[in-house]
């Protein structure tokens, strides 16, 4: 099957690799809760900050997948499925569709995929996955850093040239740590690995980001091991 | 039958009976359009699936958006705490266990505790509905084992975990799938009765707050951003109040606002999202800052003015005030402080505003407001660097509640 639009992209990628793709979105558990048809008013546009200040429309999102086209999916999630902020503004659809909610399920089927679109969307990213999932949380005091967050202004500096003492000075005992946001037992960090493991989410990160991945099994591994666990042990149950 | 001849095609608006807009009036569904999740849930626990837990005495029952009851806890709450909270805006979360304290309330601050997880979830999609949904599990489990309910402090995390559960409840296959983990885990699979948010309790606590209120807020304008993953990210269980904006938009903050004396104005974008984009905020900020300020902050001064703004989750905290401090290269019309209703509800009953609300780590200068607020901020900063130095000689100390 050819493309219908003249200015289309990707048309050198065939139809069936566009079709897995699309397939794998489509039966996702999650999918018939997001999409019902598409009126194609645009609410969800005029409710989008992504629709603002960039070329990104959800209705077309929903049009899209409501049309079964599988080409224009194929260039959305190339290259406009990493501009939505999903915030979920776009739930007020009068036929209570979800297109950010369509968006997170193309995300994961990008990242399943290993798209190269992914990839570099999600590069300068990597940190920030590699402390949530090693750590249990996301961002943590010793990320407040000027170089990090130039535009953020001069608190950024106090903050950081600060950081040691500031930290200290946080009456709740949980919060006297630098590196997490809070101090996460490793018990809690012992399960989280396990959890990552039991439902693949490391293989998932292989596919974006090798290095990454590496690093991540190292530090599962090691914690896992002290605490008298195998790793490999720990197979992925979602392929059962 | 020639055209002149036709039957004239007759619309069915005339049986339809739609008001004029001019006599209409907003009014709450007859039947809540939405399934009843708590009914779902106790079906599940009866036919042995999963155990249900319960919201502890005592506690305050408030409406929803479709008009349904949701039991909000007043104390053994386990804090699940937030990781941008904790780790960038400390004060925040200090402002939350501050007045649990104050209130002499019974709550546990877990180490056994991780982040929902979600931030990377809707940032990057490194993950699946699988781990999503145990990473919750495992926190409920915990929050069980340790005898204390939920109190959830991110509006992610409140959002995220609301969508877990829809998924929870209408598959099968997914909730199978956690079971499995659970088990290995030998973790028991828990499920709360209601997924309460932070600002859900301080708003059922306001006219308390009030009574114990001692500075005077009569002058200070607010503006008020509420969270997209708390009113838009499953709309079903936050919190509305006929007497907040006839019951339109939800009550959250604009509650407390209005109890402490307070004057809530209102602004054209208040439906707009703050412009955090959970990727966007860490690694492509320019969109960020730009939404933030030019269609948050920005219409927020040109059509309120306001002293302050206020905000309930995390992400609209970080985006609305470190937005600011940048776009005054380009002479924007910016200068908002922003802080928490928790912060905010702290500083009403004599909270110290560096040693518990913590606003030395926030972006734009407090000290006006401060000022309005009757606080002597110099004295107070004074106050907080002899802390700081004390902190300074001695390494492996640390402020304590009784300090503050
Ligand atoms: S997704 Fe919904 S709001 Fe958007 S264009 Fe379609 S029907 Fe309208
Ligand atoms: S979730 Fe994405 S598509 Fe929906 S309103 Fe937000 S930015 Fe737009």
């Amino acid at each position: 099957m050819n493309p219908i639009y003249k200015d289309a992209r990707y048309t050198e990628v065939p139809y069936e690799e566009k079709l897995k793709l699309f397939d794998a979105v489509k039966s996702d558990m999650r999918y018939p809760h997001e999409l019902h048809g598409c009126y194609e008013c645009g609410i969800c546009v005029a409710a989008c900050p992504s629709a603002r200040f960039f070329d990104f429309s959800p209705r077309v999102f929903a049009q899209t997948m409501a049309r079964e086209d599988v080409h224009s999916f194929y260039e959305l999630l190339n290259d406009n499925v990493w501009d939505c902020s999903q915030c979920f503004s776009c739930t007020c659809c009068p036929r209570q569709n979800n297109p950010g909610g369509i968006i997170t399920i193309m995300r994961e089927v990008a990242v399943n995929d290993g798209l190269q679109s992914a990839k570099d969307a999600l590069q300068a990213y990597s940190r920030i996955i590699y402390k949530v999932m090693s750590t249990g949380t996301q961002v943590s005091p010793d990320m407040l850093q000027p170089d990090f967050f130039p535009d953020w202004g001069p608190d950024v500096r106090d903050v950081s040239l600060n950081l040691d003492v500031w930290r200290r000075a946080i009456p709740p005992e949980t919060m006297h740590t630098v590196e997490l946001a809070w101090d996460v037992s490793e018990k809690t960090r012992l399960e989280l690995y396990m959890i990552w493991k039991l439902t693949g989410n490391l293989e998932m990160i292989e596919n974006v980001d090798e290095g990454l991945y590496m690093i991540l099994e190292e530090v599962m591994e090691e914690l896992l091991e002290e605490h008298g666990y195998d790793i490999d042990d720990f197979d992925n149950i979602l392929e059962d | 039958m020639t055209q002149g001849d036709a039957e004239p095609i007759r619309l069915p608006m005339a049986e339809l009976q739609v008001a004029k807009a001019a006599d209409r009036q907003f009014q709450l569904p007859k039947e809540p359009p939405t399934e009843d999740y708590r009914k779902l849930l106790f079906e599940l626990e009866a036919a042995g699936e999963i155990e249900v837990l319960r919201v502890p005495e005592p506690f305050v029952e408030v409406d929803t958006k479709f008009g349904r009851k949701k039991k909000v806890p007043l104390e053994n709450t386990w804090h699940h705490k937030s990781c941008g909270q904790c780790g960038h805006i400390p004060g925040y979360s200090t402002s939350i266990f501050w007045l649990n304290r104050e209130f002499g309330f019974n709550y546990h601050d877990p180490r056994e505790q991780t982040s929902c997880t979600a931030w990377n979830y809707y940032a990057s999609s490194t993950s699946n509905p699988a781990a999503q949904a145990a990473v919750a599990c495992r926190n409920f489990a915990q929050a069980k084992l340790d005898g204390y309910f939920p109190l959830i402090h991110c509006g992610t995390s409140y959002g995220h975990y609301k969508e877990v559960r829809a998924q929870l409840l209408h598959h099968p296959e997914l909730r199978n799938q956690v079971r499995k983990i659970l088990a290995r885990l030998n973790l028991p699979f828990v499920f709360p009765e209601e997924i309460v948010h932070y600002s859900e309790w301080v708003h059922v606590m306001r006219e308390k707050i009030a009574e114990r209120q001692v500075r005077d807020f009569s002058s200070i304008t607010v503006t008020v951003h509420p969270a997209c993953h708390y009113h838009k990210l499953v709309v079903e269980d936050a919190i509305y109040d006929a007497d907040l904006y006839d019951g339109q938009r939800t009550a959250i903050v604009s509650g407390v606002v209005t109890a402490l004396g307070a004057k809530v104005a209102d602004y054209s974008t208040w439906h707009d999202c703050c412009g955090f984009g959970f990727r966007h905020i860490l690694v492509s900020r320019d969109f960020s800052r730009s939404f933030a300020t030019i269609r948050k902050i920005e219409r927020m001064k040109e059509e309120a003015d306001p002293d302050v703004t206020l905000t309930h989750d995390t992400g609209c905290v970080t985006t609305l005030d470190k937005s600011q401090f940048s776009t005054q290269a380009h002479n924007r019309n910016v200068g908002i402080p922003v802080m928490s209703d928790a912060q905010f509800a702290a500083l009403s009953m004599g909270a110290h505003p560096y040693l518990v609300c913590q606003l030395h780590w926030h972006g734009v200068d407090m000290k006006p407001l401060l000022e309005q607020m009757g606080i002597d901020h110099e004295k107070a900063w004074k106050e907080f660097e002899e802390v700081a130095d004390k902190l300074e000689k001695s390494p492996e100390s640390y402020l304590t509640w009784e300090e503050v």
